[in-house]
């Protein structure tokens, strides 16, 4: 008597019990689940910081292309500033090596210009250019956390 | 003797005097196998032996029904399971440590190199032989008639070896371990050109949040090695016989392996099967036994192929065991003639170049190095799930249990292979000489290639050829065997291109004599 029509796709009193406790168990394994999978994500990463120094002005002269192997990082010195390029492949993370004409991805054949732009391979988009900052003391320190616009030099002495 | 009359005393001795038989006999309860009876009591009586049947259609004892293929792959996986837990004594899954104990495996531990070549030649010809069943079952329709799923199941297993396989490769922290990781990593984040391209990375960069997963960081460190660790030795193995499990538990419910239904018995079968005894008695040829009358569906076939099946046992575990004998001796020859490579300790700073994959995977990093997302995330994914796709995609029930079907089948194989090869070469062949649109517009959008690159334009291909063969044929069978056909075509194909044809940045060389030297 209290059982609704089921043929007009009313839930019944017993059916909605029912229903409600499948629905209590499955939404709490699920959170459970989340919790588990939430492990996973570690909240401090052990390594090493993202900015650095890498010296005074007037050890990059004009003309200067040095890299910073462990930091996988290129500085370059110009007419118009001091600018630094990654040296991480931006397809799946290889390390790039300087030519003549740019940087070329020994992993599967990435090409870059000068600029960093992709000029071949299979590399989504060009090598970023980070931040350059000058501290009190003098020194240079790039921030590879902050991207900044391809062409972006600093001029700093 | 009456036991009745018999003091307590002399029933302790009694039972002592008898210790052997007693014992024997509760361990075998069956007796000797020397009847009919025993030898099917074996069968259901033994913890081991009662997964398979007590009979065995004479079909599947057909060398050139199944060659064994799978069979070999469970071989090789025991293998692998008992050289892995051997390997783990002296193992640590420590950045500084890993090297120096594989080290330590190859040069000093008694056996070690050998152990060590053992467990990485066993894993990767699972590879080979897995594909090589998948192959069989495929190609005798094996996956229709109620065994759609465990086709299914067959694909998780796949995907759980191939993981095992390239989290094994990471641990050596090596140069290949570290970059295969590194790799690795950054596949996982390559749906970031998908995001990067609608331009909503910085709000949902799933490829990213996946990454850190998988590396426990944003770089390849201890935490990285921990977690491949555990995946490679707990989590994967888990899930593995979990399903493999399933995998076989569903054979046995499904009456066995695929027979034709107009299956004969020939002369030549008496090289392999001994045939029963007698007919009549307390097994008559023409009932089932075991728990078969239990299963639902179309599954038993009482009364049907009765006639032409035999005792498994001595017929199918003779076959058996010559298999397993024949796996082990393979693999210890192979492992003492041919070493596991071993490089330099990981380097973060130089990759090595070219920088390859495992060559189970090289065909894969072919795709990747047309575009990172499509080659490593989506045609893969997409090949799985049409793999997966095929039983339900193509539903013809006549003619299981036959290689090829029929004579049209054996055309349309042939055609594909053929057409398959001169098309995947023709495309290779293209891109190594003309490049892709990058080469040709360097400024093209990325989602352009990620949409328009060499391997989408293959699979694009397999799919309208596919259905144009079901077009012409009217049968969805022979599509799926056009299908599955250009499938493993490419897969080799594009694997030897990424071995033998693909040198430092990834060029194309006719041989490794022509490498430059650097």
């Amino acid at each position: 008597m209290s059982d609704k029509n089921p043929e007009k796709g009313e839930v019944s009193r017993r059916d909605f019990l029912g229903l409600a406790a499948i629905g209590t168990a499955v939404l709490s394994a699920l959170g459970v689940l989340a919790g588990v999978l939430r492990i996973f994500k570690p909240d401090v990463h052990f390594e090493e910081s993202k900015k650095f120094k890498i010296g005074k002005p007037e050890q990059f002269p004009v003309g200067t292309v040095k890299k910073f192997d462990d930091k996988k990082l290129f500085v370059f010195s110009d007419e118009d500033g001091f600018y630094a390029i990654t040296a991480v492949c931006q397809h799946l993370g290889c390390i790039v090596y300087k030519t003549d004409w740019g940087f070329q991805c020994p992993c599967h054949g990435s090409k870059y210009d000068q600029m960093g732009n992709v000029i071949g391979g299979p590399a989504p988009r060009g090598l970023p250019w980070f931040k350059i900052e000058q501290l009190v003391d003098g020194s240079l320190v790039v921030d590879a956390s902050k991207e900044v616009p391809k062409g972006t030099k600093y001029i700093y002495v | 003797m009456g036991e009745v009359n018999q003091s307590g005393i002399a029933k302790f001795l009694n039972n002592i005097r008898s210790l052997k038989k007693s014992f024997l006999g509760s361990f075998l309860r069956s007796g000797k196998p020397t009847s009919d009876k025993s030898r099917a009591a074996v069968m259901f009586n033994n913890f081991f032996l009662h997964i398979q049947g007590v009979k065995t259609h004479i079909n599947t004892l057909r060398p050139t029904y199944t060659f064994g293929f799978g069979l070999i792959s469970l071989y090789l996986l025991i293998i692998v399971v008992i050289s892995g837990v051997l390997l783990m004594v002296y193992y640590n899954p420590s950045v500084t440590e890993a090297y120096n104990k594989i080290k330590d495996l190859k040069y000093v531990v008694f056996g070690g190199n050998l152990l060590r070549n053992i467990h990485k030649w066993s894993g990767e010809g699972m590879i080979i032989f897995v594909l090589l069943h998948m192959a069989r079952v495929f190609y005798t329709g094996s996956y229709k008639k109620g065994r759609e799923f465990n086709w299914v199941i067959g694909i998780v297993l796949l995907i759980l070896m191939f993981g095992m396989n390239l989290s094994g490769y990471m641990l050596p922290w090596d140069q290949l371990a570290y970059w295969a990781l590194l790799i690795v990593a950054n596949i996982i984040n390559s749906p970031k050109e998908i995001t990067d391209s609608l331009g909503i990375t910085q709000y949902f960069d799933i490829g990213g949040f996946f990454k850190e997963l998988f590396l426990g960081g944003t770089n390849p460190t201890q935490e990285s090695l921990t977690r491949v660790y555990l995946l490679h030795i707990w989590l994967l193995p888990m899930f593995l016989f979990l399903f493999l499990g399933i995998h076989f538990w569903r054979i046995r419910k499904d009456g066995g392996l695929t027979r034709p239904d107009t299956f004969e018995r020939k002369d030549s079968d008496i090289y392999y099967v001994n045939p029963p005894e007698k007919t009549g008695g307390i097994f008559p040829t023409y009932k089932t036994y075991g728990l078969m009358e239990l299963a639902r569906g179309r599954t038993p076939a009482v009364d049907k192929d009765v006639e032409n099946t035999v005792l498994s046992w001595p017929n199918l575990l003779i076959a058996e065991l010559a298999i397993f004998v024949l796996t082990l001796a393979g693999v210890i020859a192979y492992a003492y003639f041919v070493d596991a490579p071993f490089k330099e300790p990981a380097n973060p700073l130089i990759p090595e170049n070219p920088a390859k994959a495992p060559w189970y995977f090289l065909g894969l990093q072919e795709l990747l190095s047309y575009s990172a997302f499509m080659g490593g995330v989506g045609l893969p994914g997409l090949a799985l799930l049409g793999l997966a796709l095929i039983p339900y995609l193509d539903r013809e029930e006549d003619r299981v249990g036959i290689w090829f079907t029929n004579r049209q089948g054996v055309t349309v194989a042939l055609q594909s292979f053929i057409i398959g090869t001169i098309v995947v070469i023709g495309i290779l062949a293209f891109v190594v000489n003309f490049g892709w649109f990058r080469n040709w517009w360097p400024n093209v959008p990325q989602i352009l290639i990620t949409l328009i690159n060499p391997g989408n334009i293959w699979v694009g291909f397999m799919i309208v050829y596919s259905l144009f063969v079901i077009k012409k044929t009217g049968s969805t069978r022979m599509g799926a065997i056009a299908l599955f056909t250009m499938f493993l075509v490419s897969y080799v194909i594009f694997t030897a291109m990424g071995t033998y044809f693909r040198g430092p940045n990834w060029d194309f060389f006719w041989s490794k004599s022509q490498w430059p030297i650097h």
